[in-house]
């Protein structure tokens, strides 16, 4: 078994079994917390609302808007670090059938995995620092690793008729 | 780690990419000899087909007959908190959004069995392909592959409980029975994968398998039509549908966000105004927001989940014992559905209900095609680990 084989299925496994660790923790310990505390900002902003209170209603609002911001994140990144696991394990299976050289293979295999961990971390680090330039830009990088590294392996695997 | 012996050969030794002209008599569903004994990888492809072709019609029969009543409640719900807020009635109000949760949790916990369900499917196949670098013992390997179709099963059961047990004879405060069996069984589901990779990094350090028999097995060689299709078909899919990911989150995800904000701010102002016309547009346009965001995710992890499927789907052509005039016509149907669900969801915005039912018969292809592979893995009885394991 190659490097660039070994790199994928290997990294792939861990990042799915790391993923769904998160996401365990996750459902047991925050999940229900942030939507009561999603459900509670939204029905306090209405209740105040109610009472003729329209700055506490805003603050309300204010509170469900980040509440919401962080739960869409978290959810995000645990699928997405689940489901690019996959993607890794089964290409791992096929790496053999991109026509590189297996010094390119590891590198793009390399940019998979490191994309894969990156991206949806940086999406996590979002909750934490919510808009921050320099955690969107490593986001962005993540992806870009992600998509260059596919587009990388769809080129390879055009090209690889002739030699398998 | 022992060789264990080569198998004896059975009577189901022929090429699995041999036409159904070539079926031995007596052989079909339910009659295969070496089902009797279902190795881990069997379990494995058979298990993880089934669950994503349930998990399929789960999603398919949740578009149809609750996704968009689901949605109307969303917005009567809304109409009757902002109602209550104009009057000045606080419990009211609390009465309505309590409502809403209770819809937002029966939507939520549907979407989320269908995707957990689905998703043990690809990793239950994902297995199967790695089978082979897994140096545990078979009867260990078999009896992980049942733990994790038992995980697979019972993770969205789960999910779906939720919201209809909620905290019913629960000792926690936020965490009711179904959600406890839920998370038990993404624990084993997690369990069994990390053993898995201890037994990889075994076999990475040893070199050596339990089940030398299936050395170079991990890909049978077949190079078919329907094969190249699948994987090519798939690549192009998970690479479509990254790009538009990236498209919605640089362009519209923040927008959104920014949005659903500002139109709850009008709505509340024009309740606490009395001002219940207002209040209408702003539902619906609370609806439509709702919408937007929610075909654009539907249509990204769609179109990807599709190739994905597609990609693994390729790996166990081999398995699928079917004619390949049969092969191809279940390979078109569910490239076929592939494109047709996440195009036309998206176009629902455009085209209403038209485009959604549509996207329904694209859900339905895909799911006639997975069954119909299932059938062929059905019928496949273990020739090819013979064939293989005699090289």
């Amino acid at each position: 078994m190659t490097g660039s084989r070994k790199l994928l299925i290997f990294g792939g496994i861990a990042l799915a079994a790391f993923g769904m660790l998160y996401g365990l923790q996750y459902a047991l310990f925050v999940e229900h917390q942030t939507l009561d505390h999603m459900g509670g900002s939204l029905a306090q902003s209405f209740s105040a609302a109610a009472g003729r209170n329209l700055v506490q209603s805003q603050a309300a609002l204010g509170q469900y808007g980040e509440t919401k911001y962080d739960y869409v994140r978290q959810v995000d990144a645990h699928s997405h670090w689940i489901g690019l696991a996959m993607l890794m394990i089964a290409l791992g299976v096929i790496f053999e059938r991109v026509n590189f050289k297996e010094g390119v293979r590891q590198l793009v295999a390399f940019s998979l995995l490191a994309g894969s961990a990156l991206f949806p971390l940086a999406v996590i680090l979002q909750t934490y620092h919510h808009g921050a330039m320099v955690l969107k830009a490593l986001a962005v990088v993540g992806s870009a690793l992600v998509i260059s590294a596919l587009a990388a392996i769809a080129w390879g695997f055009a090209r690889s008729r002739s030699t398998a | 780690m022992p060789a264990i012996p080569r198998p004896m050969q059975d009577s189901a030794s022929f090429a699995p990419m041999n036409s159904a002209r070539v079926f031995s008599p007596g052989f079909g569903p339910g009659v295969a000899p070496s089902f009797e004994r279902m190795s881990a990888r069997r379990l494995y492809i058979f298990g993880g087909i089934a669950l994503i072709a349930a998990g399929l019609l789960f999603g398919d029969i949740f578009a149809v007959f609750i996704l968009h009543q689901n949605a109307a409640r969303q917005g009567e719900a809304l109409i009757a908190a902002s109602r209550a807020v104009a009057a000045g009635n606080t419990a009211a109000v609390n009465q309505a959004l309590g409502h809403l949760g209770s819809v937002l949790e029966d939507r939520g916990t549907k979407v989320d069995a269908h995707v957990h369900m689905i998703d043990a499917g690809y990793l239950a196949l994902l297995l199967a392909l790695v089978q082979p670098y897994i140096a545990l013992s078979r009867q260990t390997k078999k009896s992980l592959a049942a733990l994790f179709i038992v995980g697979g099963v019972l993770l969205p059961v789960g999910i779906f409980l939720i919201h209809y047990v909620g905290l019913t004879g629960s000792p926690f405060a936020a965490i009711g029975w179904a959600s406890v069996l839920a998370d038990s069984s993404g624990a084993l589901l997690i369990v069994v994968l990390i053993i898995q990779a201890w037994g990889f990094w075994q076999y990475l350090r040893s070199r050596q398998l339990s089940e030398p028999e299936l050395l170079g097995f991990e890909l049978p060689a077949e190079d078919s039509t329907p094969r190249r299709a699948l994987l090519t078909g798939g690549t192009i899919l998970v690479l479509l549908g990254f790009l538009h990911g990236a498209y919605y989150a640089g362009t519209l995800l923040y927008e959104h966000e920014r949005m659903e904000t500002t139109i709850l701010r009008r709505m509340i102002d024009a309740a606490a105004a009395g001002n219940l016309d207002v209040v209408t547009t702003e539902v619906n346009n609370f609806g439509g927001l709702a919408g937007e965001r929610a075909v654009n995710i539907a249509a990204h992890s769609h179109i990807i989940e599709f190739g994905l499927l597609a990609m693994l789907l390729s790996f166990v052509q081999p398995f699928v014992f079917l004619s390949d005039k049969w092969k191809r016509r279940w390979v078109k149907l569910l490239l076929g559905g592939s494109v047709i669900l996440p195009v036309f969801v998206l176009l629902e915005l455009k085209l209403g209900l038209l485009a959604g039912g549509i996207a329904d018969i694209g859900g339905l292809m895909v799911i006639v095609g997975l069954v119909g592979m299932l059938v062929g893995i059905l019928r496949y009885s273990g020739g090819l680990d013979v064939a293989e394991g005699a090289q």
